[in-house]
């Protein structure tokens, strides 16, 4: 019986390690194929002429991806610029101000909001968004604005939830010991709580900046997806994410390469991004 | 209990693909596999739907994947007809190339927009980007927002041959995915032109006359009016029974019927 039982619990761990592993194997999988698909035209065509090309016509001969690495960032600064306050604000009420019943029913909201399809954000944006700054600011409604804000919105959830998990995390000691030394409740927080969580927050925006680089079926519908870098926050632009999903439909040989090139380049910005975080935060704070 | 989950994981495992390759096998005899162009398929499926309640016994599978796809497919072998919006080219000319109606491409533009018509060489001004405000085409003082299809796409493909010539389309013209998009933005913006299948147009925007004519069926007949394409089917030299009963089908005057009625120009009667 003991021996049957210890053959039982090895059974198990292993049966879980299997499965753990199987994700890290998943990982490798995805890596290895988009690598196969994409390496054969950085080595025919070069990888500056990918990667700095400012010309993007793959069934002429043009492979250039440089507006669309340009144009991901630019939206993913905007999206940041227009949520992340919102978003500390927000998770600096509900853990520092709001009451318990407030918090009971922000919280779930907040969650719904996490939880809606990104299509759906897409189509409020072409609904809403894009008539209203084709009216009232110019251009087609199509832009890096209607994007930002669109993106904007998106990240909420992710940055709220993190950062509001990082502020409730900082120990009540704090708090009460600045409030004991005479600091009012805002200096408490403004000089206490958020640099005692500087680290969750900037994880937070990076997260942030993760979903909205990543983001493609909203960024598609109200983007535009115009190939020039854009001049100003009305012009149309495409990114990386969205150049895939566009055009792979139709795509074959060199273009559908070039598809696969361009996930080599999103893969590799969203690797160093994780990096730089990770190195980042753990720099800025020690523990 | 490790091993006879495993044991179980491996069984439903070995049960699924047997079974998918059972069916598989069961299947592929009465059915006829269609893909390739997203502008063919809707019809093709209407033509299927009639075709499957005429002769029940053919299943006809219609699936998109787009012009290059459809002839890459049929090329290989995987599919028994490739559908395509575009002349074939180069090595894609060993296909049997089956015309089974002609389609328009009109230009559009909102309804506010008090234009009537274009020049051919205007529209491929606009879309090189030559011509970027409505004044210069004596309307108000507002840029002009062009709208184009995606690389790759059979509509771009055919309004690249027929409009463009050798001239690339700007950088700053806005792209969408879809006929039924282009048709979204331009009834949306009243600064917008776009160009989609003549099938697809409906009130909500306007159409323009293209060098003095308007895309309709008698036009086109008349070889008035320019921007036309084929709709092909594409078989290899020796079509299965089934896949040349459903093409007789769509050629017969029935099928022609049933494309008319949709908007596109039949290839004859």
């Amino acid at each position: 019986m003991g021996r049957l039982r210890f053959n039982k619990e090895a059974g198990i761990k292993w049966l879980l390690t299997l499965f753990a592993l199987s994700s890290l194997l998943f990982l490798f999988i995805i890596f290895a194929f988009i690598l196969a698909e994409g390496l054969p035209l950085f080595l025919k065509v070069g990888v500056t002429k990918i990667i700095t090309g400012t010309k993007w016509a793959p069934t002429k001969g043009y492979f250039g991806i440089f507006p669309m690495i340009v144009s991901s960032f630019l939206v993913t600064f905007g999206a940041l610029c227009f949520g992340a306050s919102l978003a500390l604000g927000c998770a600096t009420y509900l853990s520092e101000y709001a009451g318990r019943r407030t918090k009971l029913f922000l919280k779930p909201a907040l969650e719904l909001l996490a939880g809606i399809p990104s299509v759906v954000y897409g189509f409020l944006g072409v609904i809403y968004i894009v008539p209203l700054i084709r009216e009232y600011l110019g251009g087609p409604g199509f832009s890096m604005l209607a994007t930002s804000v669109v993106l904007g919105i998106m990240i909420l959830p992710t940055i709220i939830s993190i950062s509001f998990d990082a502020l409730m995390s900082v120990p009540a000691g704090y708090r009460e010991g600045s409030l004991a030394m005479g600091a009012t409740k805002w200096q408490t927080v403004y000089r206490v709580v958020l640099p005692a969580a500087r680290s969750g927050i900037l994880a937070s925006f990076i997260l942030g900046m993760g979903r909205a680089i990543g983001e493609t079926m909203a960024v598609i519908m109200v983007a535009g997806n115009a190939l020039k870098i854009p001049t100003s926050l009305l012009d149309p632009l495409r990114t990386l994410t969205s150049n895939i999903a566009l055009e792979l439909a139709y795509a074959t040989g060199d273009h559908r390469s070039a598809l696969f090139s361009t996930g080599v380049v999103l893969l590799v910005i969203i690797m160093a991004l994780n990096l730089i975080a990770n190195f980042w935060v753990r720099k800025r704070v020690p523990k | 209990m490790g091993r006879k989950l495993l044991g179980l994981v491996l069984l439903a495992s070995l049960t699924v693909c047997s079974s998918c390759g059972f069916f598989a096998k069961g299947h592929r005899e009465k059915t006829v596999t269609i893909a390739g162009s997203t502008s063919v398929m809707p019809f093709t499926e209407k033509l299927a739907e009639h075709f499957m309640v005429e002769r029940p016994g053919t299943f006809i599978d219609v699936q998109g994947g787009g012009s290059s796809a459809g002839i890459q497919a049929t090329m290989n072998g995987t599919v028994a007809i490739g559908m395509s919006s575009r002349e074939l080219k180069g090595k894609e000319k060993s296909l049997h190339a089956i015309a089974i109606c002609h389609d328009a491409i009109a230009v559009i533009v909102n309804p506010k927009n008090p234009l009537s018509g274009l020049t051919t060489a205007q529209v491929r001004d606009i879309y090189s980007g030559k011509i970027r405000n409505w004044k210069e085409l004596g309307w108000i003082d507002r840029d002009i927002n062009a709208v184009t299809r995606e690389e790759g796409s059979g509509t771009r493909g055919a309004f690249e041959d027929l409009v463009m010539r050798n001239v690339l389309i700007d950088d700053s013209v806005m792209v969408q995915d879809s006929n039924g998009a282009v048709r979204e933005v331009v009834g949306n913006d009243p600064y917008a032109v776009g160009y989609i299948s003549l099938g697809i147009v409906d009130p909500r925007v306007k159409t323009l006359f293209i060098d003095g004519v308007l895309p309709s069926i008698q036009n086109v007949r008349a070889k008035r009016y320019g921007i036309v394409r084929p709709f092909l089917y594409l078989t290899s030299k020796t079509p299965s029974p089934q896949a040349q009963a459903f093409i007789d089908f769509v050629l017969s005057d029935q099928g022609q019927a049933i494309l008319r009625k949709e908007g596109l120009i039949p290839i004859h009667g």
